[in-house]
C-alpha cells in the first residue's frame, strides 16, 4: 500500500479515492493507491485465465511484421482451431464460478442448453477475456489516475462485474452480505476478501453513476 | 450456495416440444445477490434501448418476483438477447413465457 504521507497534497488524494470513479469533462475517471491496483489487477488477471486458460491475462501479440509470434515462414495461426472450429463444448463447467460466468440459457432443457452453449461459449469466453485485457491495459501496475473512454469504461463494467460474480460465488455472497460483513467474527478467513468485494461493489456502482 | 443456478428453486418455463407452436419466445433475465440493481437498469438501457422507467421497471421485478420477462420473439433473437446478457453477466434463459 502507498502511504499518503510521502504526498504533499495527501488529504486531496485521500478524498480522490475515496470518490470511486467520476465523470470528467474528458470521460470517467478515478484514482487507485498501488494496493488497490495490485489487488484489482490480481483478481482480473485471475479471472482471465479461469475463462481464458493461461496467458489468456497477457496482452495479445503485436501484429506487426517481424514480431515476436508472428507466423512469419507459412506457419498456421495459432487460433485457427479456433476459427475452423464449428463449436464448443455442450456441457456446463464443473467449476461453480465458471458456471456462473458461463451460465446455462435453457433452465429444463440439457440439450437446447448443450445447443446453445456449442455456439456461444467461445465467444462469450473471449469477450470477457478482452474486458479483462482492458482493464490490465488501462490500470497502471503502481496504481494513479485512470481516465476510460466511453468503451474502456464498459469494459470496466463487465470485467468488474465478472469478478464480482467470481468472488461472489467463493465467498458465497447474499443480498445481506453487507449485513454479514459487520457481523463477521475477527479472524474470519473470509473478512479481507469480504471488504474486497465490498470495495468492488462501490467501484462499480461509482462506475455505472459515472455513465448514466 | 445461494448463487448457483441449478440450486435456485423457482418455478421455470419449459423449452420442450410440447409447447403449442405459436407460443413466443421470451427471454427471462433471474434474480441474483451480486448484480447491482443500477447495472442491471444500465445493461436493461443499453441491450434493448428501453428508456429508463421501463428498464427500472424490468429491474425491480427482477429483485422482487425473482424473474422478468425481458424481450420476447423468434427463438434466435431471444437465444441472441440471452448471449449479449450473458456477456455483462447477467443470468438469462430463453423459454416460453405462460
Amino acid at each position: 500500500m502507498s502511504d499518503p504521507g510521502e504526498y504533499d497534497d495527501a488529504p486531496e488524494i485521500a478524498e480522490e479515492i475515496m470518490a470511486g470513479f467520476r465523470r470528467t469533462t474528458r470521460g470517467v475517471s478515478a484514482r487507485f493507491t498501488s494496493g488497490q491496483a495490485g489487488i484489482l489487477r490480481n483478481l482480473v488477471a485471475q479471472v482471465a485465465e479461469l475463462v481464458g486458460g493461461p496467458g489468456a491475462a497477457e496482452p495479445p501479440p503485436a501484429g506487426g511484421p517481424g514480431e515476436a509470434g508472428e507466423a512469419a515462414d507459412g506457419d498456421l495461426p495459432v487460433d485457427l482451431a479456433e476459427i475452423l472450429a464449428t463449436g464448443g463444448p455442450a456441457a456446463p463447467p464443473e467449476d461453480p464460478v465458471l458456471a456462473r460466468l458461463l451460465p446455462d440459457a435453457y433452465g429444463d432443457d440439457p440439450e437446447a442448453a448443450g445447443e446453445f452453449r456449442r455456439y456461444t461459449e467461445q465467444g462469450l469466453r473471449s469477450g470477457k477475456v478482452a474486458a479483462a485485457q482492458t482493464v490490465l491495459a488501462t490500470l497502471p501496475s503502481d496504481g494513479g489516475r485512470v481516465r476510460l473512454s466511453a468503451g474502456d469504461a464498459e469494459a470496466w463494467l463487465r470485467s468488474l462485474n465478472d469478478v464480482r460474480l467470481a468472488l461472489g460465488v467463493v465467498l458465497g455472497i447474499t443480498e445481506d452480505y453487507e449485513r454479514e460483513l459487520s457481523e463477521l467474527d475477527t479472524g474470519d478467513p473470509r473478512e479481507a476478501y469480504l471488504h474486497v468485494y465490498d470495495w468492488l461493489t462501490f467501484l462499480q456502482e461509482t462506475l455505472v453513476r459515472a455513465l448514466r | 450456495m445461494s448463487v448457483a443456478p441449478a440450486e435456485v428453486e423457482v418455478e421455470r418455463p419449459e423449452a420442450g416440444e410440447d409447447v403449442v407452436p405459436d407460443t413466443p419466445w421470451v427471454t427471462i433475465v433471474w434474480n441474483d445477490p451480486v448484480n447491482l440493481m443500477t447495472y442491471v437498469t444500465y445493461v436493461f438501457q443499453k441491450v434493448f434501448g428501453y428508456a429508463k422507467p421501463r428498464a427500472e421497471k424490468l429491474m425491480l421485478d427482477v429483485h422482487h418476483k425473482g424473474r422478468a420477462v425481458v424481450s420476447s420473439g423468434t427463438r434466435e433473437s431471444m437465444e441472441r438477447d440471452a448471449e449479449i446478457l450473458h456477456g455483462y453477466g447477467l443470468w438469462a434463459t430463453v423459454g416460453h413465457d405462460r
